[in-house]
């Protein structure tokens, strides 16, 4: 059908475009297990912290940490269908890759800025360096 | 009620007439040459009436083929300012002693050395391997285009643009005086309240933008469009270095953009990300840029490693040595360039313990370059060496890059670096490396696959004149700053008292008048052989007796690259297929589904341009109706739908016949 | 010099049609491409967040996150946010079905959740501002400001994304062009709530936290 037609083609018929790789088909069953996922994992973090259920703050924040990753982990799986499949396993290379960068971005600079600011500011105390004017 | 409003400052903003700089007489010579070339270009253009096949077959082309072309005469262009640059500062470095102060004042001073870091690193060594990267890879993969054409020639443009930004600083107000990178507190707005920050600023987020699709765009050609059977340990190893280059330019980019919004706002709207008080923190600004600044150093090698390789061995007609430990190191070097930026700024104060682990990363990082090094001197080892032009680029680049890499590992002991930081060892250290590393490599790129993209071979005695000028210029220019930085001499200085140290600077501009002869001569090469062309000429498509897929068209190849798409057995595809006896079909050929031109990228990036010029000088209201366009711009282009057309069979036909023709006259 | 030869002799004729193919359509590579670009936005994220946990409790003397924040208010803007996320995967679904008129009302649901979303934010920016607790107050409020902000902006453009895209499926309906451009719509929005989750939990509730 192709051969002959020199007009705009349009790629309706083309059947690799309805072949998608959306292996990815969405459910409705997934997207309310997603959904009430979610919702459980936000009440309990707000609730720990309006409610000052934890008292050390370095406990509370890697809590906080915990379930935000895990609701994270769920929004990718039930909302954008992540998988090691989709894209020939592209996708979760490209977010693996994506999350190691963002690792040691954040860890990185915490480390080194804390390193500067305790060696570029001697004799402050963290507290003092918060509230420098 | 509009009588209160100020209508010039609403329109303007804070450009005035002042920001013309019609006492600096160097400035207004140089206007004066551009407007008169300019203007004979113009006139010309009109005259021939290029104007109609320029728009259709250049500006608005999708063709990732002509995208590259034209990346790369954008880089040569941006070398002719950039090298202008280097030209006054080894000038003003090698006459400004004692009591003479040469003849640029330090604050014109502090803009030449800033604009040529910027042109150089964003302008020219960008674009050149952008321009080979997007010349090639579709070629050697076997497909007809990339993956998102019209975004291709979106990102050319946004390139151009950007780069018209800069440009623009030199005849309206002026540039950073920053250095390339801008380091706050000095490109705070309490230092520089000019124009000048904010035209780097919005060069680099124009240009950024550009770089960031041309990635995206790259990876997803190379994942989704190899020809069938090309798995990926059968991919040429130029597209694996393209590869890795182009994760590298989508995970580092963002982080450029970010840090230089950032510092925008602390300019615009006194944010406190960088300044020095309200709990800002300039160091952060160094660290963040770094994280960008030390995967985009190898976003600028990789490609030319992956020159080197093919160059090599079709040069020693012999397989590349090592091909899986290549793309091993070619990926070991991607993941491990996230490991070792903290060591630029070594002396900042991080201490021991930081310090010790960025410096043994950086050290480690050396290791797989050095093992390339080895595959390529084994590639060579009994093989049938041709030394034509891009081997004589790459034997210079061998010796050259290996120096430079060397003082690499010296820079990376931190006690050592405590001495030579921002000494003319650093400046000398990492020209040493791009120059002999990415300037050869475009060069070995460009004469290697000229006859490909035009049909006809580079003039050898210009190429051979450009070369020797170039890598006996380079050492002239730069072997002496080594001396000078082991001395102490600190970089970006306008002035020196010490006279013994003149001999040494008079020796580097020696070296830089040989280089700029060594451009002139690579000018001449190209004129040179456009007007011998026919001499010249190369009618198989195979002129070197290439490897890869690639080689296997036309020279210059058809729109649709091939006719009938490849499939692949074997590494080295085209070797392997001539090994077989392979004949080209002559019959059969079907229709071809291609894309068409557009000008919607030319457009949006116009717009861009706009609005940047506008947020620079303040001129709000154009910024905001520039941004406007440029939202419309883009949503009118979403709304074309018709945005593909097929090249009639009949019309494939005539072009592989006149292939054929061609082929068959000239055995 | 080439090795290519004229030589065209039946078996190598038949030999070299093993070395191509006469028709190829590569796949379609616009869904793998908009999630690298999310990617890259995911390090633009990051680097602000790194900024915020550098700079975060640098207050200057000015108010801190938990004399600022008003976790009722964050909690309503998260509902809302995850609301819409699950109301663009009812759109999805009726789009799976073919049905145009039902994915047109899901997506405007989506949109008018994602302006309840901004407008509360503004209100939110506003009322900061006017205290007295802007983003020039300190390296705090600047890197605030900076990431919730740019999140604030996604979204914007977001909406005027999916503004074209109804406006689109209702003139040319559900197309394989415009399918391909509601799923990339719908990585765009679930991507702005996961980072969303990382806001809420590293600004607001942290920040809380003495």
């Amino acid at each position: 059908m192709s051969e002959h037609h020199t007009h705009d083609a349009h790629d309706d018929h083309h059947g690799h475009d309805d072949h998608d790789d959306s292996g990815s088909h969405s459910t409705f069953s997934g997207y309310a297990i997603g959904f009430v996922l979610s919702v459980i994992l936000t009440v309990i973090p707000f609730w720990l912290v309006m409610s000052g259920a934890i008292t050390k703050s370095g406990a509370a924040g890697l809590c906080l940490l915990g379930i935000g990753a895990v609701q994270i982990v769920v929004h990718m799986i039930y909302f954008l269908h992540m998988s090691s499949k989709s894209e020939g396993g592209w996708n979760m290379l490209a977010m693996i890759f994506t999350v190691m960068i963002l690792v040691i971005m954040l860890s990185g600079s915490v480390w080194v800025m804390y390193h500067l600011n305790t060696n570029m500011m001697p004799g402050m105390t963290a507290q003092q360096m918060h509230d420098m004017p | 009620m509009l009588d209160n409003i100020d209508l010039t400052k609403l329109i303007f903003g804070r450009l005035t007439w002042e920001a013309i700089p019609y006492h600096e007489p160097i400035l207004v010579g140089t206007f004066a040459m551009v407007a008169l070339g300019g203007l004979a270009a113009l006139v010309a253009m009109t005259y021939f009436k290029l104007w109609g096949p320029f728009w259709r077959d250049w500006v608005t082309s999708i063709d990732h083929k002509k995208i590259g072309i034209m990346y790369m005469v954008f880089a040569i262009i941006m070398l002719l300012r950039g090298f202008s640059d280097a030209l006054m500062m080894r000038a003003q470095q090698a006459l400004s002693f004692g009591d003479s102060h040469g003849f640029l004042p330090p604050h014109h001073y502090d803009q030449v050395f800033t604009a040529h870091g910027v042109i150089m690193i964003f302008f020219v060594a960008m674009p050149l391997v952008t321009g080979l990267m997007n010349y090639v890879v579709p070629l050697q993969i076997g497909a007809r285009d990339v993956a998102f054409p019209f975004l291709n020639n979106f990102s050319f443009w946004m390139t151009v643009f950007g780069g018209m930004l800069t440009m623009a600083s030199l005849f309206i107000g002026e540039f950073g005086k920053t250095g390339w990178l801008a380091y706050p507190p000095l490109s705070g707005i309490m230092a520089s309240p000019d124009s000048g920050v904010d035209y780097y600023i919005w060069s680099l987020q124009v240009a950024g933008v550009g770089t960031l699709l041309s990635g995206v765009n790259l990876l997803v050609t190379i994942i989704k469009m190899r020809a069938p059977g090309m798995t990926m340990m059968k991919m040429p190893i130029f597209t694996w270095t393209a590869l890795c280059t182009n994760v590298l330019i989508v995970a580092a980019f963002p982080i450029l953009t970010a840090v230089l919004a950032m510092l925008g706002l602390d300019r615009t709207l006194g944010t406190h990300f960088f300044t020095n008080d309200f709990g800002g923190n300039a160091m952060m600004y160094v660290n963040l840029i770094w994280i960008w600044g030390h995967p985009e150093v190898y976003i600028l090698i990789l490609p030319v490693f992956g020159v080197f390789s093919e160059v090599t061995s079709t040069f020693s007609s012999k397989k590349l040595f090592g091909y899986t430990s290549m793309v091993y190191a070619t990926l070991v070097i991607t993941i491990l360039s996230y490991l070792v930026w903290l060591h630029h700024f070594f002396t900042m104060g991080s201490g021991a313990s930081v310090n010790s682990f960025f410096g043994i990363t950086t050290m480690i990082i050396s290791i797989p370059t050095g093992a390339k090094i080895f595959n390529w001197l084994f590639t060579m080892y009994h093989g049938r060496i041709r030394f034509e032009l891009p081997m004589m680029w790459t034997v210079a680049f061998m010796v050259t890059f290996t120096i430079g890499g060397m003082t690499g590992v010296m820079l990376a002991i931190p006690p050592a670096d405590f001495v030579l930081h921002n000494s003319l060892f650093l400046i000398a250290h990492f020209h040493n490396v791009i120059i002999g590393g990415v300037v050869f490599g475009a060069f070995a790129g460009i004469n290697y696959w000229f006859p490909k993209a035009f049909g006809y071979k580079l003039d050898e005695f210009w190429g051979k004149m450009s070369f020797w000028f170039w890598v006996v210029g380079f050492y002239f220019a730069f072997m002496p700053l080594y001396v000078l930085g082991l001395m102490g001499v600190t970089r970006r200085m306008s002035h020196f008292d010490d006279p013994s140290l003149r001999i040494w600077f008079i020796l580097a501009a020696v070296g830089a008048v040989m280089i700029a002869i060594g451009i002139a001569s690579l000018l001449i090469q190209i004129a040179v052989s456009y007007m011998r062309r026919e001499q010249y000429r190369d009618h198989t498509g195979d002129i070197w007796g290439g490897r890869t897929l690639e080689w296997s068209t036309s020279s210059p190849p058809p729109d649709y690259n091939f006719a009938f798409t490849p499939k692949v057995y074997e590494l080295d595809a085209w070797h392997d297929m001539k090994k077989n006896g392979y004949v080209r079909p002559k019959t059969g050929f079907l229709a071809i589904h291609m894309p068409k031109n557009t000008g919607a990228g030319f457009i949006i990036s116009a717009c861009a341009f706009v609005v940047g010029f506008a947020l620079i000088w303040h001129m709000w209201l154009i910024a905001v109706i520039g941004f406007v366009a440029l939202l419309a711009a883009t949503i009118v282009h979403t709304f074309n739908y018709k945005r593909d057309y097929f090249i009639p069979a009949e019309q494939v036909v005539r072009t592989e016949n006149e292939r054929t023709r061609l082929m068959e006259s000239h055995v | 010099m080439s090795e290519i030869t004229a030589n065209s002799g039946a078996h190598g004729a038949n030999d070299s049609s093993r070395f191509y193919v006469t028709e190829h359509h590569p796949e379609n590579g616009t869904l793998l491409g908009f999630w690298l670009y999310l990617m890259s936005d995911c390090l633009v994220f990051a680097s602000l967040f790194a900024t915020y946990a550098v700079l975060g409790r640098n207050y200057a003397g000015g108010p801190t996150g938990s004399e600022i924040f008003e976790l009722p208010l964050v909690a309503l803007n998260t509902a809302f946010l995850l609301l819409s996320s699950i109301t663009y995967g009812f759109a999805m679904l009726a789009m799976q079905k073919k049905q145009v008129k039902a994915t047109l009302v899901w997506l405007g649901i989506t949109g008018v959740l994602g302006a309840c979303f901004l407008s509360c934010e503004l209100y939110e920016f506003v009322h900061l501002i006017h205290e007295g607790a802007g983003p020039d107050r300190s390296g705090f409020l600047t890197s605030f400001f900076a990431l919730v902000a740019t999140h604030g902006l996604h979204v914007t453009f977001g909406i005027i994304w999916l503004v074209t895209l109804m406006t689109q499926v209702g003139k040319h309906g559900l197309t394989s062009a415009n399918k391909r451009r509601l799923m990339c719509l719908s990585m765009f929005w679930h991507f702005l709530d996961v980072v969303w989750i990382g806001v809420f939990t590293f600004v607001y509730l942290m920040g809380t936290l003495p």
